[in-house]
């Protein structure tokens, strides 16, 4: 197993870079990343549209929301694959068509977190902004959303690891992440398959299981610091205390 | 680009695949569930066992199998896996309906660790004072579990694991990197023979869905009917 990792442990964390594109670890993590950044105002606007006042608004994202989580991501990946040649005008390649699938997909699902987050402040807070003279969008933006996004924080963690898990679904279409990088190993060496496929999960649950153990940690201080702000009921004073952290 | 013609994918050769498909999905759903469910059973009863070793064991096996993705285990378990067999047990596994078996433990293995964390908490969320009444009133650590503390978490935990079936529902479809032959495969197969993604991808997303919606509207029934008590 060591000789193993000895030689193909470059190729496997980047796949044939700096010679050829980017690939393997390296490539899971950057596309995690870069689908969770990029999903991110989208499930914030979903969300909010999520507890809009208004139903036209409320309606179609509910709808939107019950079709996507209904599906396996991999439709998604399927129907991405199907209609963005048509949208750009062009073939896509591998990495943008799971970029978009898991935008797409993790958006809806970080919108059900911004839903439950923004839920999850007590309703004082909401009906004390708009007794201030706030609108509804500034009580939003300025006493709602900083409560709710910072106890999103550790579901935002988790939504990460689930995002590095979603993205070896690559291998189905051939993005050279870890996972087919992996499968590319085992076809080379050929007769042990056990060890590489061990090795590979060995290397997702020490990426997932140390993020999970962030977001875990992350929960402990935020449960923490919650029992000050219900020591004190008036809204003044936390909003206070956030303006100069 | 030819026009959307949904009815080819309403009778005719590529019809008769499509729904092959969907009986081969339900079918590895269903063969997880019996399965994944007595064995979360098991790992949740491990995870909160008096014996400190159990509990070590319970958690790794829940951490070990969640931080993985479900694509990694499937190809360990058709890839890996039988590399550890002698070679003629192993071509005949090969040689016959080797990839729906892999697929059902890789998938049992994954969705019971899920499952096993959901009925932990419904588990932890009865008082401990009830298991402790339990056993002052003589039942062992088994009884006063099946008599006591589980009917209680039941009405916590189903809804959960209701969820729970759905993502099994949904991860069904990752079978077919290896080739088992399910809803995602026979999309698939039908979109390369007659070049009719919409047509094909239209089929499967809807019987993903009808799927779905029935399994959230069987939660949303149990909700209803056995709301949860507070104690």
């Amino acid at each position: 197993m060591i000789d193993l990792i000895h030689t193909y442990w470059l190729y496997f964390l980047v796949g044939q870079y700096p010679n050829g594109p980017l690939g393997g670890l390296a490539l899971t993590v950057l596309l995690a990343a870069l689908a969770l950044v990029l999903a991110l105002p989208i499930g914030l606007l979903l969300g909010l549209a999520r507890v809009s006042p208004f139903r036209a608004v409320r309606w179609p994202v509910t709808a939107l929301v019950h079709v996507v989580r209904g599906i396996p991501l991999l439709m998604v990946i399927f129907w991405a694959y199907f209609f963005l040649p048509g949208v750009t005008g062009h073939q896509t390649g591998q990495f943008s068509t799971m970029l978009m699938a898991l935008v797409v997909f993790d958006g809806v699902y970080l919108a059900e977190i911004v839903r439950a987050g923004i839920q999850g402040v007590p309703r004082g807070q909401f009906e004390a902004a708009r007794a201030l003279g706030l609108g509804y969008p500034r009580a939003m933006q300025r006493v709602i959303l900083p409560q709710a996004l910072r106890s999103m924080l550790p579901s935002l963690v988790n939504q990460f690891i689930s995002t590095i898990k979603e993205t070896s679904l690559g291998y189905i279409i051939g993005l050279t992440e870890a996972s087919f990088i992996a499968a590319q190993i085992n076809t080379q060496v050929f007769t042990r398959a056990t060890q590489v496929y061990l090795l590979l999960g060995l290397t997702y649950f020490v990426l997932c299981f140390g993020l999970s153990r962030i977001a875990h940690l992350l929960e402990r201080r935020l449960a923490r610091r919650a029992p000050v702000r219900a020591a004190r009921p008036s809204a003044a004073v936390p909003l206070a205390n956030e303006s100069n952290a | 680009m030819p026009r959307f013609d949904l009815a080819l994918m309403l009778h005719g050769q590529y019809h008769d695949w499509l729904v092959t498909g969907l009986f081969v999905s339900l079918k590895l759903a269903a063969v997880v569930f019996v399965f994944a469910l007595p064995l979360a059973i098991a790992i949740a009863l491990l995870r909160l066992a008096p014996l400190r070793v159990l509990r070590a064991l319970g958690m790794v096996y829940v951490e070990g199998i969640r931080n993985v993705p479900l694509l990694a285990h499937l190809l360990f378990w058709y890839f890996g896996a039988p590399e550890l067999l002698p070679d003629a047990v192993k071509e005949r596994l090969y040689a016959g309906n080797f990839e729906f078996i892999a697929g059902a433990i890789a998938l049992t293995l994954y969705t019971a660790a899920y499952m096993a964390e959901d009925i932990r908490s419904g588990i932890r969320a009865i008082p401990v004072v009830q298991f402790e009444a339990g056993r002052a009133l003589g039942f062992g650590f088994l009884a006063t579990m099946r008599r006591i503390v589980l009917p209680q978490a039941l009405r916590i935990t189903v809804p959960p694991l209701i969820s729970q079936t759905l993502n099994l529902w949904k991860d069904t479809s990752i079978a077919t990197v290896i080739g088992v032959a399910e809803m995602m495969y026979q999309a698939a197969r039908v979109e390369s023979a007659s070049f009719r993604s919409a047509e094909a991808f239209a089929f499967a997303t809807a019987a993903y869905l009808t799927v779905s919606l029935a399994i959230t509207g069987l939660a949303a029934w149990y909700h209803r009917r056995f709301p949860v008590r507070t104690i």
